[in-house]
């Protein structure tokens, strides 16, 4: 008898497994919604693809079964617009962590948004970098410790979710390891949406997030994400004093801003010879 | 009929599972998750949905 689900052993490389992530870290949980929601948008494997940065975060793409690339630090999303481009019938999936997208990919990422190209990002937000001993990211919240803040960090965190709005990104949502079915609904809105989806999905790091700031196991850190984070209906209904100190789960805004892959389309049926489609198109 | 499954090789112990089972059927047993007593769980699932590891599922049990 097969030693794990119909799931896992349709989406991973269960010969890759168990996974390298620490006990109770969140982003095997997150990987899983990343799974269930390509089973229930019912995605042809061989039209999938995931592409992942450097991180934690980023080995996500080794245990997928899909056809997936593991890129350089902070360029998946270079790497994703290129593929997008070429094949446009894809469904280009990056999965990246807060350091990725937002501090060494940061510029990738606003241009993305702004470009509005049809990518899924999903960001596994740990509030630091795990893999190379917990040193603070720019996710990390004012004042928690990390191996490069012993003292605190003194800077203030970026909330992706709205970096990646106000740099034009058409589709953005918040996600958590706790709230699993809100996740997977966003994940697979942001996959059906034309446009540039951003889901940013808290993670939880016990090794060091957790631990260089007494927040406890993972479990604990699951409970204070289960006590703050509200589904977005429900967000919606609470005073603003009740808000505080709660977070929005689910879809944070989505609209309909020209898509660029569209746009680039329509130059390209615009040409008015062969050769100068040809500059658009290299078989 | 679904029946609910431990993988040993993959669980790594955490406690996920045991802390948010709503019927409080799991623990860990010698750092492995390990159901306490199979009538208590009721095959809702919420510990597949929240394990880093994929280490316990449900799956369907062809005649059981």
């Amino acid at each position: 008898m097969r030693e794990y689900s119909d799931l896992i052993y349709k989406y991973t490389r269960v010969d890759h497994l168990p996974h390298i992530w620490c006990a109770g870290c969140g982003n095997g949980i997150l990987t899983r919604d990343v799974a269930v929601a390509f089973e229930r948008l019912k995605l042809e494997r061989e039209k999938t693809v995931v592409v992942s940065g450097i991180g934690c975060s980023s080995r996500a793409a080794g245990y997928l079964d899909v056809n997936t690339i593991h890129t350089t630090h902070g360029r998946a999303l270079a790497f994703a617009t290129g593929i997008k481009l070429a094949n446009p019938e894809l469904h280009v999936v990056v999965i990246t962590g807060d350091g990725d997208c937002a501090a060494i990919g940061g510029n990738h990422l606003i241009h993305a948004a702004r470009r509005n190209i049809d990518l899924t990002a999903i960001v596994f937000n740990n509030n630091t970098y795990g893999m190379t001993g917990g040193q603070y990211s720019p996710t990390t919240p004012t004042g928690d410790k990390g191996t490069t803040a012993p003292y605190g960090n003194i800077d203030r965190a970026f909330d992706i979710a709205r970096l990646a709005e106000s740099s034009g990104a058409s589709y953005t949502a918040r996600g958590t390891a706790y709230h699993t079915l809100e996740t997977i609904q966003a994940i697979e809105r942001g996959i059906l949406h034309k446009g540039f989806s951003l889901i940013d999905c808290y993670s939880v790091c016990p090794t060091y997030y957790g631990r260089k700031n007494k927040k406890g196991s993972a479990v604990d850190m699951l409970i204070w994400q289960r006590d703050h984070g509200v589904p977005r209906a429900r967000y919606d209904a609470l005073s603003p004093e009740e808000r505080q100190g709660k977070f929005p789960v689910g879809i944070l805004q989505q609209n309909d801003y020209p898509e660029f892959i569209e746009q680039y389309q329509r130059i390209i049926d615009g040409c008015e010879t062969e050769q100068e489609r040809s500059a658009f198109i290299h078989d | 009929m679904k029946r609910l499954l431990i993988n040993p090789r993959f669980c790594k112990g955490c406690g996920i599972c045991a802390a948010f089972c709503p019927k409080s059927a799991l623990e860990l047993k010698d750092g492995k998750a390990a159901l306490k007593e199979r009538c208590s769980c009721i095959l809702c699932g919420l510990c597949e949905q929240r394990c880093p590891d994929y280490a316990i599922f449900l799956r369907d049990e062809v005649g059981a």
